[in-house]
Formats: structure tokens, sequence, C-alpha cells
């Protein structure tokens, strides 16, 4: 019974170190899937959709992984194939600056609002 | 008068915001992208339909002249309204016309050219869509016009008449 019982630990421990072994790569698909965006879905990252283009699109990314790219290069990649609007996070140029600093702005204009109301009370 | 103002301020943004959204009405929903993606990978390795042999996407492209890439499949409806474009474009004997099979079944798509016909020189397969995706497509159909390993035009969507005199229309300007 009892080495039963061992080689079934032992078992199931190899199977859990094999799935983590390829859960490494999934987690980092799933990582880099969620940054980009899903072209023909509306509103969903390619890690939320189902559709055919995003389903290759992971095989793809998984692909790019193996062949030893990383993050930086696998966004880089997509972004020469379909351009800035497939990656979440849009870079800072002349037609994303305002993007950026209107919320800089604002929360700057807010603290001083904040602030002239306190220091007045 | 400090209440007027108020009032005037709230019209004048709210109507801002009106014009904003107004305006998003009318723009497209549709994904397209903003720039032309000119080069295509010509390295990509397909295999082909009917005998499964591994071909260089390069030696099927004409280097000289103009070739077509279309990416279809025998499950999209679209596809089955377009292919009558692509034999009309084929019976003009100038284009080399790449047909692309996009996740699809091997019987399904022989039974599909042999049923509307067959426009392609040369059927490549893309089984996981992973080759499409490195061409730049997001789906099917999608058509390319390719000279010198340059896109000179991109068709997401099924051709139509539009399509087809534009396409003819180039072909035949650079041919002069």
């Amino acid at each position: 019974m009892k080495k039963i019982k061992l080689i079934f630990y032992i078992f199931s421990f190899t199977l859990i170190f094999l799935n983590n072994l390829n859960a490494d790569n999934s987690q980092q698909v799933d990582k880099i899937s969620k940054n980009l965006r899903c072209l023909i879905c509306q509103g969903q990252s390619v890690y939320d959709s189902q559709s055919d283009f995003a389903l290759s699109m992971k095989i793809l990314i998984d692909k790019k992984i193996n062949e030893g790219k990383n993050e930086k290069e696998i966004y880089a990649f997509f972004k020469n194939k379909y351009g800035e609007w497939i990656v979440y996070e849009p870079e800072i140029s002349q037609n994303t600056i305002l993007l950026w600093v209107i919320p800089l702005i604002l929360f700057i204009f807010g603290g001083i609002l904040i602030i002239r109301k306190v220091s007045i009370k | 008068m400090n209440k007027n103002i108020k009032f005037i301020i709230i019209i004048l943004f709210s109507l801002f915001v009106f014009f904003i959204f107004y305006k998003g009405l009318e723009k497209p929903n549709n994904y397209l992208p903003e720039k032309n993606l000119n080069k295509i990978e010509t390295s990509l390795v397909f295999k082909n339909l009917n005998d499964q042999k591994e071909i260089i996407l390069e030696e099927l492209i004409n280097n000289n002249s103009f070739s077509i890439i279309n990416i279809w499949a025998s499950w999209c409806l679209p596809c089955r309204d377009e292919h009558a474009y692509l034999l009309k474009l084929r019976n003009l004997n100038k284009i080399d016309i790449i047909g692309i099979n996009y996740k699809d079944k091997k019987s399904n798509a022989i039974e599909f050219l042999s049923d509307l016909g067959n426009p392609y020189h040369e059927v490549l397969v893309d089984l996981d869509g992973t080759k499409s995706i490195e061409l730049g497509a997001i789906g099917v159909p999608e058509t390319y016009l390719i000279n010198n390993k340059i896109v000179v035009k991109k068709y997401v969507g099924p051709l139509d008449d539009i399509k087809l005199k534009e396409i003819i229309e180039i072909i035949k300007y650079e041919k002069n």
C-alpha cells in the first residue's frame, strides 16, 4: 500500500513539475497577448478573444518565444506588421503627446484647486 | 451676470462634447491599418495544398511584374462572392494569383476549388493562421497586389467591381 502511495506521489509531482515547465511559456503568452489589441473584435485584447485571428496570434506569440524573442521584440514585430494601434500602450510621439500630457495637467490643476480650497479654510 | 457666464460655459461645453461624439459616429468602426505596410515577408515557407511540397513564397513572386496574394477559406462566405472576380483576373492572363488557404480542411478546400473553379497558380496552406499574420492579414478574405516584394495595394474584405477595376488599371498603367 505504501509503495503504491509513493508511486502515486512521485507520479503526480513529476506531472506538476512538467506542467510548470510548460506553463512558463504560456504565462508569457498570456502576458503579451493581454497587451495586444485584437484587431477584428471590438474592445477585446488578443488574450480575451476566441476569434480565429486571436487564436493564431497566440500560437505565433508562442512560436516567437520559442525562437528566443523577448517581449519587446514581439511587440515590435506586431507593430511593424499592423501599426501602432495593435499595442494598448501608445508610444509618446507627436500624435500622442496630448494623450499623455492632459491627465498630468488635469492632475496638477486639480491638486492646485484642492490646496487652495484647503488653505482658504 | 456670474450665473449667465456659468450657464454659457456649460452650454458651450455640452455642445463641444456633443460635437465630438457626433463626429465619432461618422468614423468607421472597423480597423484599417493606418499606414501602408509596404514590405512583405517573402521568406515564409508554405506547403502546397495538393502535394504538401514545401515552397518558399519568394520563389512564387514574380519580381518583374505584378502578382496577387489572396487569402481565402472554403468556410468563408465572402470568399465565395469574390471568387468570380479572381477568375476574371485569372482570365486576363496577365497576373499570377497565389492563393493561401486559411485554417481550412484540405478536402473542403479542394471541393471549393472544383466547384467554383481554380483561379490560382499555386495554392498554399496556412493551417494555424500564423503565416497569414506574418503577412499582415487580419482575416479572410484579403488580397494583396504585389510588385517587387512591395505591396502596392491591400484589400481587406472581398473583391468587387470597383476593386477589380482598380487592379486592372494599376496593372495596365505599369505595363505601359
